[in-house]
C-alpha cells in the first residue's frame, strides 16, 4: 500500500496518470457521442436507426468497433508510406494534446499553463498538418482535393474563432482556461456570455457583443471539426470521403474518434470561453470538483447535441459561400467586437 | 519536479501511445491478404488515369497568405489583451492604430476581389440556342457536302 503511494507521489507517474485520465474519459464519450448521433439523425429523419443490437441498437457502437479492429489495412501501392502512417498520429495527438488545458473540475486539469487557450489554438493547428499529410501521402485525387478544402476552410475559420477567444481574453484578463473559470464562478449571471464579473453598466453594454462573439465562435468552430453546413471536405455526392478516402480499418478508426474527440473540445471550449466551465448555475448550489466535473461534461454535451442537430437539419454550403461567411462576414464583426469590448473595458 | 509544460509532453506521448496501441491491437487480429487489384489508387473503381498531384485552383495559396497575415496579427494581439486595462486608454488607442493599417490592407484585399471564391455561373438555354436536334442535323449536313 504504501509502495502504491509512494510510486503515485512521484511527479512523472502522476503525470501519465493525469495524461490518461481524458482518455479514459474520450473512449466512452465517443461511443455515447456515435450512439446519440445514429439516433438523432434517425428520429429527425423519421426513421429509428439500428434496433437489432441489444436493447435500441445500443450495443451498436461496440459491434463497429470490434468490426474495424478487424478490418484489413490496406495502404496503396501509389501511396507513400511514411507520411501515409504518420498522419493519424498527428491528428490525433493535436487534438489530444488539447485536452490537456480542459478544466474538467476545479481539482482536475491536466497541465494548469499560463498560456491555457492560446496553447490551445496553436496545438490544434497540428491536426491541420495532419489532414494535409494524409491528403498528399495517399495519392488520390479525392484525397488530395479534400485535404486541401479541408486546410483552406480550418484556416479562414481560425482567424474568426481566434478573434472571438481574443474577446474573451480581453474580458477576463487571463488566457488560463482555469483562471478563465475562475472569473466566471458564482452563478449563471457571472458567466461571460452575460458580462462576465464585471460592474454593472460595463456588463450590461459588455452583452450585446458577447452574444455575437458566441454566435462567431459557435459557426467557426462547427466550421473547423468539418461537420455538416460546412463539410464540404468530406462531401460525400462529389469527393467520396475527402481527405480520409484510402484509409481503412484501425487508421479510419482512429481519424473517426479524433474527429469526435475534436468535437467534444470545440464544445468544451464554448463552455470554458462563454458558460463559465465547470462552474454551477446556481453559484455555490451544487458546486465543488465532483460536481464541476458533472457541469462541465453536461454543458458540453449539451453543445455536442446542438451541433449533431444542426448537421442532420442543414444543408451544405457551396465553397463561394463558405468563403464568403468567413472573410466577409464573420470576420469584421468578430473586428468591430473586438474593438467595442476593449473601448467598454478601458474605460 | 515536472513543469507544466512536462505534463502537455506526458499528453503527446499518451497519444501517441494510444494510436499506436490501436493499430498494433489491430495488427494483430486483421487478416491480410493483398492483391495488386485490392492495393490500388480508388477512383470508383475505375483505372486511375495520370497523376493526382494534378494544378489546383490557386486561390488555395491566397487563402493561405491571407490567413497568415491575419493570423500573426491575432497573435500579437492576445498579448496586448492581457495587459491593456492596466495601461489605460492609450493601449487601447495605439492597437486601434494597429487594427487600423491591417484594415487598411483587408479592404484592399477585399476590393481587389480575392476574398472571392469562383462562382458556379448556371448557363441557362435561351430561345436562340441550337437545340440538339439542329447540331445533330447540321453535323450530317456537313458530312453530306
Amino acid at each position: 500500500m504504501e509502495n502504491i503511494l509512494q510510486l503515485l507521489s512521484n511527479p512523472i507517474v502522476s503525470a501519465v496518470l493525469m495524461a490518461l485520465a481524458p482518455l479514459l474519459f474520450i473512449l466512452p464519450y465517443a461511443l455515447v457521442t456515435i450512439y446519440i448521433e445514429m439516433k438523432m439523425a434517425a428520429h429527425i429523419q423519421n426513421r429509428l436507426a439500428y434496433m437489432q443490437t441489444g436493447w435500441h441498437g445500443t450495443l451498436q457502437p461496440f459491434a463497429d468497433i470490434l468490426k474495424l479492429l478487424q478490418k484489413e489495412d490496406i495502404i496503396p501501392t501509389a501511396a507513400s508510406k511514411f507520411l501515409f502512417i504518420l498522419a493519424p498520429y498527428l491528428v490525433f495527438v493535436g487534438t489530444y494534446s488539447s485536452f490537456a488545458v480542459l478544466p474538467f473540475s476545479s481539482a482536475f486539469i491536466g497541465s494548469n499553463i499560463d498560456l491555457g487557450i492560446f496553447f490551445l489554438i496553436a496545438v490544434s493547428s497540428l491536426v491541420v498538418v495532419g489532414l494535409l499529410m494524409s491528403g498528399w501521402a495517399s495519392n488520390n485525387k479525392w484525397s488530395l482535393f479534400g485535404a486541401l478544402r479541408s486546410a483552406a476552410q480550418i484556416v479562414s475559420y481560425e482567424i474568426p474563432s481566434a478573434l472571438a477567444i481574443l474577446g474573451v481574453v480581453m474580458v477576463s484578463g487571463t488566457m488560463s482556461t482555469q483562471e478563465m473559470t475562475h472569473f466566471q464562478d458564482g452563478g449563471i449571471g457571472q458567466w461571460i456570455i452575460f458580462g462576465g464579473n464585471l460592474p454593472l453598466w460595463q456588463k450590461l453594454s459588455l452583452i450585446p457583443f458577447m452574444i455575437i462573439l458566441f454566435l462567431i465562435y459557435l459557426v467557426s468552430s462547427m466550421a473547423e471539426v468539418n461537420r455538416t453546413p460546412f463539410d464540404i471536405p468530406e462531401a460525400e455526392s462529389e469527393l467520396v470521403q475527402g481527405y480520409n478516402t484510402e484509409y481503412s480499418g484501425m487508421k479510419f478508426a482512429i481519424f473517426y474518434l479524433a474527429e469526435y474527440a475534436n468535437l467534444f473540445l470545440v464544445s468544451a471550449v464554448v463552455v470554458i470561453l462563454f458558460f463559465g466551465g465547470w462552474t454551477s448555475p446556481f453559484g455555490t448550489f451544487l458546486s465543488g470538483p465532483v460536481w464541476g466535473a458533472f457541469w462541465f461534461v453536461t454543458k458540453g454535451m449539451l453543445f455536442v447535441c446542438l451541433n449533431i442537430w444542426l448537421r442532420w437539419t442543414l444543408p451544405r454550403l457551396r465553397v463561394d459561400q463558405l468563403m464568403y461567411v468567413s472573410w466577409k462576414v464573420l470576420t469584421p464583426f468578430a473586428l468591430l467586437c473586438v474593438l467595442a469590448i476593449g473601448l467598454i473595458v478601458v474605460m | 519536479m515536472l513543469t507544466d509544460f512536462g505534463s502537455i509532453l506526458a499528453f503527446l506521448l499518451v497519444g501517441a501511445i494510444f494510436t499506436a496501441g490501436g493499430l498494433i491491437a489491430s495488427w494483430l487480429l486483421r487478416p491480410q491478404r493483398p492483391y495488386a487489384q485490392k492495393l490500388s489508387t480508388y477512383e470508383c473503381g475505375e483505372e486511375p488515369i495520370g497523376s493526382p498531384r494534378v494544378r489546383f485552383n490557386i486561390r488555395f495559396y491566397v487563402v493561405a497568405l491571407i490567413f497568415l497575415v491575419f493570423e500573426v496579427e491575432v497573435v500579437f494581439l492576445f498579448p496586448w489583451a492581457l495587459v491593456f486595462k492596466s495601461f489605460g486608454l492609450f493601449a487601447f488607442l495605439e492597437m486601434v492604430v494597429f487594427l487600423a493599417i491591417l484594415v487598411v490592407g483587408y479592404a484592399y484585399v477585399w476590393v481587389k476581389g480575392d476574398l472571392e471564391w469562383d462562382k458556379p455561373m448556371p448557363r441557362y438555354t435561351t430561345a436562340d440556342d441550337k437545340t440538339i436536334t439542329t447540331i445533330f442535323e447540321e453535323q450530317e449536313e456537313s458530312v453530306l457536302h
